[in-house]
């Protein structure tokens, strides 16, 4: 596929989907947020670099042996490690282990019935506040990458680029 | 006979995981083969998307209901992991907005968004 527009469009599709498949996993914070973020936002930033740059792909030169080999290479090391893993949705898993425990202590310690809000503004409320760094900085470094092309492109017209 | 049941069982518990990896090693791929930038970081999120749904499904609980508490159920899925994609969704968008914004400054540098296009201008300024 060559046109990147059906690229976006594309992506776009395919957030909305894994939405779905996290919503039939008993996650509906996680889904709104993948609708929301990944579906939206993400489809408008490629949109939006799409419009400043070029909609076409040129035709690949190079072949596609090597990546092919490490995708394999890694595919073989992964399902070498599945078999260890707890089966799918097990519920003496160790994964889930301490789940009861958030449940049994969300409402007595912090009033939310929403245990998933809890923990993400109370148990876990430094995560939150790292998390919300991070898009801070990543704003202020798009801003700077931006800001400066104009001026730039002034300066470069001089010499051609 | 029952040895084969019992492969094919033990299969079939862990295809959450092969889809998992299914779709990480198609991010990978379309990180390292694609010369296309854009292309590039599409494959990324493929490959971000592919870790939300490993976390998700290690905390799903079958017979659970989504972790918001009601009188009606007792058994819930496990929240935490929940929290940890809520954090890696709104991150993973951070980087992708990054990345994108390279790509647009790159684009008005080289006049390209093609890898092997920016390392033969590299090329023939050296």
């Amino acid at each position: 596929m060559r046109n990147l527009f059906a690229v976006a469009v594309l992506s776009s599709i395919y957030s909305f989907m894994m939405a779905s498949v996290v919503l039939v996993l008993d996650a509906p914070d996680v889904a709104l947020t993948e609708a929301a973020v990944g579906a939206g936002v993400g489809t408008v930033l490629i949109v939006g670099a799409l419009y400043l740059t070029k909609t076409d792909e040129s035709p690949p030169i190079h072949g596609m042996f090597l990546p092919l080999v490490v995708a394999a290479g890694t595919a073989a090391a992964l399902l070498f490690g599945v078999s260890d893993t707890p089966p799918f949705g097990d519920p003496s898993n160790p994964v889930t282990a301490l789940g009861p425990d958030y449940i049994a202590r969300s409402i007595p310690e912090t009033g939310i019935p929403n245990v998933v809000s809890s923990v993400l503004a109370s148990y876990r409320g430094f995560d939150t506040l790292g998390e919300t760094v991070v898009i801070f900085t990543a704003g202020i470094a798009v801003l700077m990458l931006l800001k400066r092309s104009p001026a730039r492109r002034r300066g470069d017209g001089d010499k051609g680029g | 006979m029952s040895d084969l049941v019992a492969a094919a069982s033990g299969f079939l518990d862990h295809y959450n995981q092969y889809i998992t990896i299914f779709l990480m090693v198609s991010g990978l791929y379309i990180v390292i083969a694609r010369g296309n930038m854009v292309k590039k970081l599409v494959g990324l999120s493929l490959f971000q998307s592919s870790v939300y749904l490993l976390y998700i499904s290690a905390g799903k609980v079958h017979g659970g209901t989504a972790p918001i508490i009601d009188p009606g159920f007792t058994v819930y899925s496990h929240p935490l992991p929940h929290v940890l994609i809520l954090t890696a969704i709104v991150v993973g968008i951070a980087t992708l907005a990054l990345g994108l914004a390279l790509v647009v400054r790159i684009n008005e540098a080289y006049g390209s968004i093609e890898e092997d296009e920016i390392f033969e201008r590299d090329r023939d300024d050296k």
